[in-house]
């Protein structure tokens, strides 16, 4: 059945903004998005949004829906009570562009600080074999679709613009675990991990995982093993007593 | 006159989804300078919405397949009307360009034996697609924009800066292509965020725009597929072909109203999935067309032992190409046993166990438990057919993808000829990486064999920046979105699945009008991040391309894959080898003429028997065919 909804959309740019009213028009089954757009297509056709598939599988249309971290594609309208107003901000972490669009070039730039998958020596194309249950693990982490509301979301960043420059986010720190944990790959990533791209700024809040909407397990999946990885490896005893007897520092330590 | 910022590259590539960036690797690797404009942020293309997988004949699960297979599976998918040498060279260069994915770092699913596992798809004789459980788009984009930025990672430890030799343009539209002396030598555009307009002289263009779903109502597509690529080639010049061919997939999602459209993938017929329709029947066995009699099971249990049994079984009528499929769903719901959201039925439920159901298809399951409150592995799904793809697209030479404009190549859903009149499934995936990979290379090769690179003509540059502006200028018109809407309901309603002569040429009468009113569009506000005149010039694009499909389909006087005339039902072979070539008349009209197909390599026709092709050729183009020639010489 169709409802008058009330919508308080952000809206403004890099200067200023505030929260405007809108009464609009809401259909059974719509999203977020379908009101938004409406907004767009009777209302205010200069209202700023970033979408693509409207499908939740391509990530652009993240913002905070009542203060939580949302895709407005797969935000159904029947999950909120009819009478309440409904507050649509952009995310929070990124700096706006204008009205629900905000910049995130912040990723971009964390995305190219991880260095890409190392291909093993010696094998060529075709001569790939990897077994199913070594795979799973790294694919669960490439089903991210880059929505970024796990870095919206990760509290060492959202209010901590300082922190920013060393600390990649949770979304390139699984990068990371998933690299880590390709059967193929040959590089090394754990002390980088620590030391460079900011995992020991994480503590394992879970932020993160709750508002994946591919419902990645971030924290126990990849960031928690990470760490351990880091862990083992800079406590591992052989690798101290060989550092020791050998007086020579191992790669990797 | 505001300032313009401008760029110098060697390539420019205008579109990021697989074919963009693929083609963006390959000039990278011949030492080209090379720009990557993408209307979207980076790793949002539309290819990333692709689900079921890409085709590559490996031969992993079944070692019968070679690309002789694929190359015969894709013309009789296509009803041979494919570009043969296109079809060829995907077929010969697809499980290389697969391979090498893995060593870009893709994760596919893998078989027993730690190989990439293939699955079974519409058209396809063998399991066939490179997939990762349904979201093999993902995959792929995800995997070459981790190349690109590898090729970045190397640059910045050559040169100090990651972006020295290819750089990302994103969220940046180019509005038109700009030429000096007939060739290339640049792009004009602006930034979707400051409103800035932008010039780029390259000498060499990749066109990698993909399709124009968006002149449709209901589509699988996303808001970018306004066939920018098709109207941009046009307008400089180029040719369109194949523009009435249109798929409409058959199983899309019809409820509820706002996610009407979004796809529902194959892979749920691949994997057991079947169509029934409100009398719970699996009507699809009703609808075996003759051409594909010998290759598909009669009764359902015939159609279940191949799931277990190929070798021995014909594969189930659920798995024919889209196009037949789709035109049956239209049937049933036509005939009033459709379900009750107007689809028919498509069901896993009592087909697998749950948690094979979560395995195989999790994105389905996430997709209709979260839109629809449906739970796949306890009801069938609703269903019915959706515009997904475009076949037609710019006239190209197959091996270096170039268009009859120097310095301007396409490849992608933007070029035409390689799937014929229906594509089958996982052969988009597999064309955008091919094909992506030749557009590069013959832009490369391009720009090595030019003696002075042409300069872009200012007045020209200046004359795109007034037409960008003129809906600010406009007074008194609509708003892009109202004639937006009117045009894909227009397209929908007359030039949709089922066509008929009447009824399009009704069509072109309201283009003719919705192209005066899209003109005049009205913009309010101003230029920073303004959904409302990006659509008005999208519009402009939408316009010209539905024109250049109304007007092929008024032509084609048959049925042939995704060309449906309800007043012309029959295949005809005597239009099997014309081509309908479209160019453009000014800003908003198109001119059309015929072209004859150029005839089959002998030796790929010998890769067929006779009997199969005389169901779509004419008597007079098989002579050549080695049954024939064999014949002659017997009796010699």
């Amino acid at each position: 059945m169709s409802y008058t909804a009330h919508f308080r959309v952000w809206r403004g740019d890099s200067n200023k903004g505030e929260l405007v009213d809108y009464n609009v028009e809401v259909n059974e089954g719509e999203v977020v998005l379908d009101v938004i757009h409406r907004l767009q297509q009777t209302q205010t056709g200069d209202l700023a949004v970033r979408w693509n598939c409207k499908a939740g599988k391509c990530g652009s249309c993240g913002a905070e829906i009542n203060g939580r971290p949302r895709l407005m594609c797969m935000t159904r309208m029947s999950i909120f009570d009819k009478s309440e107003a409904l507050t649509v901000t952009p995310m929070r972490t990124f700096p706006v562009i204008r009205d629900l669009v905000t910049d995130v070039e912040f990723n971009y730039q964390k995305a190219r600080e991880i260095p890409a998958f190392a291909p093993p020596a010696g094998v060529a194309p075709g001569e790939y074999r990897m077994e199913q249950v070594d795979v799973e693990r790294s694919q669960e982490f490439r089903k991210c679709i880059e929505c970024y509301l796990c870095q919206n979301v990760c509290h060492v960043v959202r209010d901590h613009e300082e922190n920013k420059p060393a600390f990649a986010g949770p979304r390139f720190l699984m990068r990371i675990a998933e690299l880590d944990m390709h059967p193929l790959d040959a590089a090394d990533r754990k002390r980088a991990a620590q030391e460079e791209h900011g995992l020991g700024y994480c503590n394992i809040t879970k932020c993160c995982t709750e508002v994946c909407p591919e419902h990645i397990k971030i924290t126990d999946n990849a960031l928690i093993p990470l760490k351990e990885r880091v862990v083992d490896r800079k406590y591992d005893p052989l690798v101290w007593l060989g550092s020791k007897i050998f007086k020579r520092t191992p790669a990797n330590a | 006159m505001s300032e313009i910022e401008r760029h110098s590259y060697d390539v420019v590539v205008i579109g990021a989804g697989g074919a963009g960036l693929r083609a963006a690797i390959e000039a990278r690797a011949r030492g080209k300078r090379t720009a990557i404009i993408s209307k979207s942020l980076l790793g949002k293309a539309h290819t990333v919405m692709a689900e079921g997988g890409c085709a590559a004949s490996m031969g992993n699960v079944n070692s019968n397949d070679n690309w002789m297979v694929h190359f015969r599976d894709t013309m009789r998918g296509g009803k041979f009307f494919n570009n043969w040498r296109m079809a060829e060279l995907h077929a010969k260069e697809a499980p290389d360009r697969v391979w090498e994915l893995e060593t870009y770092g893709a994760l596919f699913d893998r078989t027993k034996d730690g190989k990439i596992s293939q699955r079974n798809f519409g058209g396809h004789t063998y399991p066939r697609l490179a997939h990762v459980g349904d979201r093999t788009g993902l995959e792929l984009i995800r995997t070459l924009q981790q190349k690109i930025v590898s090729l970045q990672q190397e640059d910045f430890k050559a040169t100090g800066d990651y972006e020295s030799n290819i750089k990302v343009f994103h969220e940046c539209t180019i509005t038109d292509l700009l030429k000096t002396d007939g060739v290339i030598s640049g792009a004009f555009g602006y930034w979707r965020g400051t409103g800035g307009f932008i010039l780029f002289e390259a000498p060499a263009v990749v066109l990698a725009t993909g399709g124009i779903g968006k002149l449709f109502k209901t589509t699988t597509n996303s808001w970018e597929y306004t066939g920018d690529g098709h109207a941009l080639a046009l307008r400089a010049g180029a040719t369109l072909i194949n523009m009435e061919f249109i798929q409409f997939h058959p199983t899309a999602m019809v409820w509820p109203p706002s996610v009407k459209g979004i796809l529902v993938t194959e892979s749920v017929r691949g994997d057991g999935g079947v169509l029934t329709n409100s009398e719970g029947k699996r009507f699809m066995f009703d609808y075996i067309p003759d051409v594909f009699k010998e290759q598909y099971a009669t009764t359902a249990e015939e159609s279940d032992r191949w799931y277990t049994d190929p070798d021995n079984n014909r594969r189930p009528p659920e798995l024919l190409p889209r196009d037949e499929v789709a035109r049956a769903i239209n049937s049933e719901v036509k005939a009033g046993r459709g379900s009750p959201h107007g689809g028919v039925f498509l069901d896993v439920s009592s087909r697998m166990p749950a948690e094979v159901i979560l395995k195989k298809l999790p994105s389905m399951y996430h997709q209709f438990k979260v839109l629809a409150d449906v739970d796949i592995t306890k009801e069938p799904m609703q269903v019915g057919p959706t515009c997904h793809y475009v076949m037609g697209g710019v006239e190209v030479e197959p091996d270096t993808a170039s268009s009859n404009i120097s310095g301007l190549f396409a490849a992608g859903e933007v070029a035409g000829g390689m799937h014929g009149s229906n594509r089958l499934g996982g052969n988009s995936l597999s064309d955008l990486l091919v094909f992506g990979r030749r557009a590069g290379l013959g832009a490369a090769n391009y720009v090595d064999g030019l003696g002075a690179r042409p300069a872009v003509n200012e007045a020209d540059a200046r004359a795109a920046e007034t037409r960008a502006l003129l809906p600010f200028k406009n007074e008194g018109g609509e708003n892009a979105y109202t004639v937006h809407l009117e045009l894909q309901q227009t397209m929908n309603d007359l030039v949709g699945i089922i066509r008929k002569g009447e009824e399009i040429e009704l069509a072109l009468k309201k283009l003719e009008d919705l192209a005066i009113r899209t003109r005049q569009v009205v913009v309010e506000g101003h230029r920073e991040f303004n959904p409302g005149w990006h659509l008005a010039l999208d519009l402009r694009n939408m316009l010209l391309v539905s024109m250049c499909v109304a007007k092929a389909a008024l032509e084609r006087v048959e049925s042939r894959g995704g060309h449906t005339r309800d007043d012309y039902p029959v295949m005809d072979s005597d239009w099997r080898h014309v081509l309908l070539v479209l160019s453009a008349r000014g800003e908003d009209d198109v001119r059309l003429r015929r072209q004859e197909q150029v005839p089959m390599r002998p030796d790929l026709l010998d890769l067929f028997e006779l009997d199969e092709l005389k169901k779509y050729y004419t008597g007079e183009e098989l002579g050549g065919h080695r049954a024939g020639t064999a014949g002659e010489s017997d009796t010699a």
